[in-house]
């Protein structure tokens, strides 16, 4: 009743509110005004059930805090079928064969979004290893993006070098160049890291848009070759195939690669990173060089996709390597779930893929993407997937006779 | 008995402050000292100073690894000094709190493996065993400190006590030669306090190894170490066994005031 009470004083509020804007039309040539009561009528209603919805979700939120602070844990069958390798195994053997047989499936434009969702993948879990892993709020991962890209373009414009070989080459130029500005940025964490790195990515996008004679200023390079494969003719539909291709193998490699450096000797200095920095360095691990790791690992795999991304659009320009565009990359790995890589996953599909599929609804893009961040953060806060660190078991016939033959 | 940690004369300032003022002190192997104080003396600048996170101003910081050659430590990394052979647990205790109580000890081993970001991608055999290495030892130290049965919990729900005692574990995972513990009993009820006596003096007789704690309960130091530092305002007043510090004059008027009748 009283939930009642409350959002009725909230609708009622806002109605009051919204009435000069929305009730009143004044019309200054006709000398009219037009009372619109059904605008007002109809904000009553909407503010009531979204206040309504707002205060049963926070209600339910803080029974499940209250569930989760009283330690008890809500293992269902969920984590117990993730749990089972052999089913993870097939669940990942199902979508292998599904990603692979799509192009043949659907049209050019869908191949191409899927493109750009795998590159998002690679881009995602790049970040995500600086990000979710090391801890470091970094907002210049674009800039990355465009040196792959450029580097691959420029190769191929001054030295004639081809994609396979601009390939690694981009990704280590990419690499160098995160390490290269990991060294200033050492002291810094948080938010004044934030600012670094932002203006780092502004720098290298304004760069390459004033240097014309090496860039092509906001003009960009365009004949940009595709990949070649044996020199066979490809058409254009046959290249994107091939790009795509190209790109799944990418991704999979990534996925592999980020799994294993999370779970290794590396992966765990970084996590000791993000928890203290102090303890980190007490216990012996050079602060120095793992940050300095951190942003060379993470953002290889950037200059990587940027490279692809030059060879699939064929052109490119500084236009494309905007602070949106670290900003979206930033949302797939927080809202997917710092640290975890399938939630990187879920975070591109989700951030890349349903504005495709909604382009009926691209208006109000912006305002659904900007809600559902929110919600995120307060509903969600550790992402769709929240990270998991490694489970490792550990054989001890003592431990088990202790807890009852139970592990 | 040879040294082990030998400090001449360290002094440390703040801008205008003097937190540290020539202090003198010596660790032999095989010897547990304390370091006691009232709040406030300078003795967690003291650690701060001989670990490296802080550089003294003035004054040397010598170490000798169990197995190599006098070092000079004072200016060197602190992840440097550790890999020496110096650990030291935390008087606010500076857990991995998100990670797991195996994961925290395993990243302890990071100074004694190799594992590169290749051998990490790749997972030789050669890593694979490294790997199973560092956690079958961090296991068995987890096991030492009576921690064994909390390995998959994270380290922030570990009991207060329980987290003491992971820290000392952490230290102990990095093969120290000198364990640093700054006040590993605080807030710990009596039967803890005396659980972790013997701890130490287990850590000291098997693993051979020097200890050098900062501690406020006075029943623990005295029946624990050898010797004494008495610390305050940054300097040092007294040293020397138990006995001779709690019959010091000097020792009594800093922890009890002018008029005290010991």
């Amino acid at each position: 009743m009283n939930e009642l009470k409350k959002s009725i004083m909230v609708s009622l509020w806002f109605m009051f509110l919204t009435f000069p804007l929305m009730v009143i039309r004044v019309n200054t040539i006709e000398n009219t005004v037009i009372w619109r009561w059904e605008n007002m009528a109809l904000i009553g209603i909407g503010s009531f059930v979204l206040s309504f919805v707002w205060r049963w979700a926070m209600r339910r939120k803080e029974a499940g805090d209250a569930v989760a602070a009283s330690g008890e844990k809500k293992s269902g069958k969920l984590a117990e079928l993730a749990n089972n390798p052999a089913l993870t195994n097939s669940f990942r053997a199902f979508f292998l064969v599904v990603f692979l047989v799509t192009p043949w499936l659907v049209t050019t434009y869908q191949t191409n979004i899927l493109i750009s969702f795998l590159l998002y993948v690679v881009l995602g879990l790049g970040l995500n290893i600086i990000v979710g892993v090391a801890g470091l709020l970094f907002l210049g991962h674009a800039a990355f993006y465009a040196i792959g890209a450029y580097s691959y373009a420029l190769l191929n414009q001054y030295f004639g070098l081809g994609f396979w070989v601009a390939l690694p080459l981009g990704g280590v130029i990419a690499a160098l160049a995160g390490i290269a500005l990991a060294f200033p940025v050492l002291r810094l964490r948080g938010d004044y890291l934030a600012i670094v790195t932002l203006g780092f990515g502004e720098i290298v996008r304004l760069v390459l848009e004033n240097w014309s004679d090496l860039t092509g200023g906001p003009s960009g390079i365009s004949n940009i070759p595709r990949p070649g494969l044996f020199d066979a003719k490809l058409s254009v539909a046959d290249a994107n195939i091939y790009i795509y291709y190209i790109v799944l193998a990418l991704a999979i490699i990534t996925i592999i690669a980020v799994t294993r450096l999370k779970d290794s000797r590396i992966g765990r200095a970084l996590q000791a990173l993000r928890e203290d920095e102090i303890a980190c360095e007490a216990m012996g691990i050079d602060r120095v060089g793992v940050k300095v790791m951190a942003f060379g690992l993470g953002t290889a795999w950037a200059g990587f996709a940027g490279v692809i991304f030059a060879a699939k659009t064929t052109f490119i320009n500084p236009a494309s390597f905007t602070f949106f565009e670290s900003a979206i990359i930033l949302s797939i790995v927080v809202l997917g779930g710092m640290g975890s890589n399938l939630g990187v996953i879920l975070g591109s599909a989700f951030l890349v893929l349903l504005p495709e599929y909604l382009r009926a609804f691209s208006e109000y893009r912006m305002i659904l993407f900007a809600s559902a961040m929110v919600l995120m953060m307060v509903f969600r806060p550790q992402g769709l997937i929240p990270a998991k660190g490694r489970s490792y078991t550990v054989d001890d016939p003592e431990l088990n006779a202790a807890n009852g033959g139970r592990i | 008995m040879k040294s082990v940690l030998d400090v001449t004369a360290v002094s440390m300032n703040f801008g205008g402050l003097r937190a540290l003022n020539e202090v003198q002190l010596e660790v032999q192997s095989g010897e547990i000292v304390a370091l006691i104080g009232p709040n406030g003396a300078g003795k967690t600048t003291f650690f701060n100073c001989i670990t490296s996170i802080y550089e003294p101003t003035e004054g040397e910081v010598w170490f000798t690894p169990r197995n190599g050659a006098r070092t000079k430590v004072n200016g060197l990394k602190p992840n440097l000094v550790t890999e020496l052979g110096m650990a030291r647990t935390f008087q606010n205790i500076r857990l991995f709190k998100n990670m797991s109580v195996l994961e925290n000890v395993m990243i302890a081993r990071h100074c004694r493996t190799k594992t590169g970001i290749w051998g990490a991608l790749l997972r030789s055999p050669s890593v694979l065993r490294e790997e199973k290495e560092i956690v079958d030892r961090s296991y068995e130290l987890l096991k030492y400190m009576g921690l064994h049965t909390f390995y998959k919990e994270l380290a922030c729900n570990l009991p207060y006590g329980a987290q003491r005692r992971l820290e000392i574990a952490r230290a102990l995972a990095t093969d120290p030669t000198l364990l640093l513990l700054d006040e590993p009993a605080a807030g710990m009820n009596p039967q803890e306090t005396e659980t972790l006596k013997h701890l130490v003096f287990k850590i000291r007789d098997e693993m051979d190894m020097a200890i050098l704690l900062i501690e406020h309960d006075m029943s623990m130091v005295m029946s624990l170490s050898g010797r004494i530092y008495v610390m305050e305002y940054g300097c040092l007043i007294a040293s020397g066994t138990p006995s001779e510090i709690s019959s010091d004059p000097r020792v009594i008027k800093a922890y009890l005031g002018e008029e005290a009748h010991a």
